[in-house]
């Protein structure tokens, strides 16, 4: 068996699908390829590909990481075969960027996550010094408290930076970096909530991740 | 409204609906082309969500074959779910096209597809959202034309104001003689009522507003006035010779819809003659794909979509000539990609449990056969004999050899049904239920369908009336009473959706206004069992002084005029009768592959099949009747 880690950017066309999907996708998609994926044991076998961090619906994703067992003894796979056998099936809404054999014993993908990078942008001008200063207050507070799913949970710690730039016509755009570790993971549009910002007029993108290491 | 306006307004909708993949194209082997550099624009809707949508084959098969013209495209068109729906209005973004986001109204064609009945309300709400005015009569030039296709326009009546035409039949030969005829009338176009004139000439085609029914006193129909002189007497369905090459680059969602796989049609028509069967009727006669297209279409999807599943579709996959060769190469095809193979429509026969088990696959279901009745006299008047002994003996062996749940499928409300029959489902399914605890004990258990019977115009059935809603009721108190405890699951239908269906099948043109006010008084989704409103049409009946009764529990005299007499589907009047009058003397007819019976297809499609000929038709020689004429040799 061996393992690899492919790096590939999530596009328009799969904007609006969720994490069960996108694997869905995946799993096509490595089918169409003619990469020999390796299945789980057990009554009912699942192919062995894991994401690295799931994206919410809507988000488009660069950089994006996920991992992929194949069925094959060691080095009998070529990173470059498997670049070119992906390269050469047509996705629509995955381009590849690298695929890198990663060791078996290897850490998972999830664990080795610690932040994620986001552009958020919202669709409608924004008065740049009114924004600044709401952004102000915001990274002053101590706590901000908030809930999802029925469960209380601090906001503040899990910003790690927001950064926030004009566009043309009286655009605006977040660059944000959030703790994204298990358990600990900051929303884009939740900070825009609590900048009194429509989560919905946004376009999200997570441009990367930090990692361990 | 420009396309930069509507996708923008998208971007602020989509992220407060629910799945909003569904409104966004762009899948995996969508077929996307420039707009301008095509002559005519077609729109192909399903009128309901998307996940309900994509996998209909019927629809797959005409966006392929529209989108191999150069001078065409085709591109596809689901309703929103409510949410969506309320968005779109709320935000002024009329029906679009998945593939290019243009309104449906600037296509030049806009065909929808009526597989079953309980759409109709969703296509009022389609054309509606796609601003196109909801009758024949209303509609210019600038509206595209409006036709629709599917087994239920066997019977256009009931929806026949909102359509300027009708296709019956099968689809792949008349789908490029529309588009020609549109071609040419586009030319120089002159008046809708010309390019319906045109039309009207293409066999198979239905232009509704050329002809009138004129009603007895008693609201069945004198007769059926022909307006145009292009009108035929008679639409006859149009049919192929042979079945062409099936669509390999399905489209591939990239969300979950309710079939996610590979569709392949291995057969259309049904030589069993089951006489509540509309499809079993209306698609005759029976031709078969060959093993070698069929396995090298199979590879060549999967290879296009990289699906887990393939259906091999056919009305009776056991009727299949090579079903045993088809199968154990599709199962050699697919062996090493953990893929799923569905058969449906097995005969009740442990050969059956030998096909299923070449195809089992590691996500093994439950196993499913549809005896339909309990009784051998109803199994008699449906015409589809197989003895009890014979169902155990299968359903044994279907245990024995590792399934553990058995799913029968049965119907009550067949023509002279008594209540001793409903109990004989119940006493059926325990006994399968108790040959599985022989073998595999407390494991083993056993799925009930039980759906009510709507008789289908068209069918032998077509003079029966449908049970009322206390006998539908009393029969299902039966069964829930009889068929619970441990291993036993029962499943049935709304009786007030069966009434619904009962009246939408076979309805009169009449029928049109009480469909038009349902869904102005809020009728939409009827299909969908949270959706369906039955107070709703209920009240809609009410306003325009019909009784929904005359349609559905009323049993017809045998002289009667039907409202679908002039659609022709191929099967004579006379052949359904006889085989009604043999369903009251429980008398079976065999197979017609082992002897014609006469329905009245081969004389009517003689020449199309003399111009194809070859073992693919499945209809059996008639020999001819030879007229002995004595020449006189002159010497």
């Amino acid at each position: 068996m061996q393992r690899f880690r492919i790096q590939y950017n999530k596009d328009a066309p799969l904007q609006y699908i969720g994490n069960l999907d996108l694997h869905k996708v995946w799993e096509r998609y490595l089918r169409r390829a003619r990469v020999p994926v390796a299945y789980t044991q057990g009554f009912h076998p699942q192919p062995k590909i894991q994401q690295a961090a799931p994206l919410p619906l809507g988000f488009l994703s660069q950089n994006d990481l996920i991992d992929v067992w194949v069925e094959a003894d060691e080095n009998e796979f070529k990173e470059d075969d498997f670049f070119i056998h992906l390269q050469t099936t047509h996705q629509p809404g995955i381009e590849i960027l690298s695929v890198k054999a990663v060791a078996l014993n290897s850490p998972s993908l999830p664990t080795l996550i610690l932040s994620s990078l986001y552009r958020v942008i919202p669709l409608d001008p924004l008065n740049l010094p009114e924004v600044q200063n709401r952004l102000k207050e915001l990274l002053e507070r101590n706590t901000i408290i908030r809930t999802r799913r029925n469960k209380t949970y601090d906001l503040r710690p899990l910003i790690e930076n927001i950064l926030l730039r004009s566009l043309p016509d009286n655009c605006l755009e977040f660059q944000m970096q959030l703790s994204a570790r298990e358990g600990a993971t900051g929303r884009p549009e939740e900070i825009l909530i609590e900048l009194r910002l429509d989560p919905h007029a946004a376009r999200y993108v997570r441009t990367g991740f930090i990692m361990k290491e | 409204m420009d396309k930069r306006t509507l996708v923008s307004r998208l971007e602020r909708i989509l992220p407060t609906v629910e799945k909003p993949g569904r409104y966004v194209g762009g899948e995996l082997n969508q077929v996307y082309k420039d707009w301008d550099s095509v002559k005519t624009h077609v729109a192909l809707a399903f009128p309901d969500i998307y996940d309900i949508g994509v996998p209909n084959l019927g629809l797959t098969i005409l966006y392929h074959l529209l989108n191999e013209r150069q001078d065409v495209l085709a591109e596809r068109v689901y309703l929103p779910w409510v949410d969506m729906e309320n968005a779109m209005r709320q935000n002024g973004i009329p029906l679009y096209a998945l593939e290019s986001k243009t309104p449906v109204s600037e296509f030049d064609i806009l065909g929808i597809t009526l597989p079953y009945e309980t759409l109709y309300t969703n296509v009022l709400n389609l054309l509606d959202l796609a601003r196109i005015p909801l009758h024949s009569s209303q509609r210019t030039i600038r509206d595209p034309l409006v036709i629709a296709g599917g087994h239920a326009v066997f019977n256009p009546e009931p929806i026949a104001p909102f359509f300027d035409a009708f296709a019956i039949g099968e689809g792949e030969e008349i789908i490029h003689d529309i588009v020609n005829t549109y071609q040419a009338w586009k030319e120089h176009p002159t008046s809708r009522q010309d390019l319906l004139a045109e039309l009207a000439r293409i066999e198979g085609i239905y232009v509704p507003s050329f002809y009138e029914p004129e009603y007895k006193e008693d609201g069945t129909i004198r007769t059926i006035h022909r307006l145009h002189p292009n009108a035929p007497a008679q639409v006859q369905k149009r049919l192929v010779a042979r079945l062409p090459k099936p669509p390999t680059r399905f489209i591939v969602p990239s969300i979950s819809v309710v079939h996610n796989r590979v569709s392949i049609e291995i057969m259309r028509g049904c030589t069993r003659g089951c006489r509540f069967c509309h499809a079993g009727m209306v698609t005759r006669p029976v031709r078969e794909r060959n093993v070698d297209e069929i396995v090298s279409a199979v590879r060549e999807a999967l290879e296009a979509t990289g699906f887990e599943e393939v259906a091999l579709l056919s009305l009776s996959s056991s009727d299949y000539t090579h079903i045993l060769d088809l199968v154990s190469r599709v199962a050699a095809e697919t062996s090493d990609h953990y893929l799923t193979i569905s058969l449906p429509s097995l005969r009740i026969e442990s050969f059956s449990v030998n096909l299923m088990e070449k195809l089992r696959g590691s996500r093994q279901g439950g196993f499913t056969l549809a005896p339909e009745a309990a009784t051998e006299r109803m199994r008699n008047m449906i015409n589809k004999p197989i003895s009890t002994q014979q169902l155990l003996d299968t359903a044994r062996e279907i245990y024995a050899r590792g399934w553990t749940t058995i799913k029968l499928y049965f119907m009550i409300g067949h023509p002279s049904e008594t209540i001793e029959d409903v109990q004989a489902i119940a006493d059926l399914c325990k006994a399968v239920l108790a040959e599985g605890k022989k073998v595999i004990g407390k494991r083993a258990t056993l799925h009930a369908g039980v759906s009510t019977f709507v008789p289908k115009p068209h069918t032998p059935f077509q003079w029966v009336a449908c049970d009322t809603l206390d006998q539908i009721e009393s029969k299902q108190a039966l069964l829930k009473r009889e068929l619970r405890g441990p291993g036993l699951k029962l499943t049935w239908n709304n009786p007030y959706e069966t009434l619904m269906e009962a009246w939408l099948s076979r309805g009169d043109r009449r029928l049109a206004k009480v469909i038009e006010t349902a869904w102005q008084l809020g009728a939409k989704f009827d299909a969908w069992q949270d959706q369906f409103n039955y107070a709703v049409w209920q009240q809609a009946f009410a306003m325009h002084g019909i009784d929904p009764a005359f349609y559905t529990h009323r049993q017809r005299s045998e002289d009667e005029i039907f409202p679908w007499d002039h659609i022709f589907s191929g099967v004579r009047k006379a052949y359904l009768l006889s085989e009604y009058h043999a369903s009251l003397i429980e008398k079976t007819q065999n197979d017609c592959r082992q002897g014609c019976f006469a329905c009245g297809i081969l004389p009517k499609y003689a020449d199309i099949r003399r111009n194809n000929p070859g073992s693919h038709w499945k209809c059996p020689e008639v020999p001819r009747r030879q007229i002995k004429v004595n020449i006189e040799q002159t010497a």
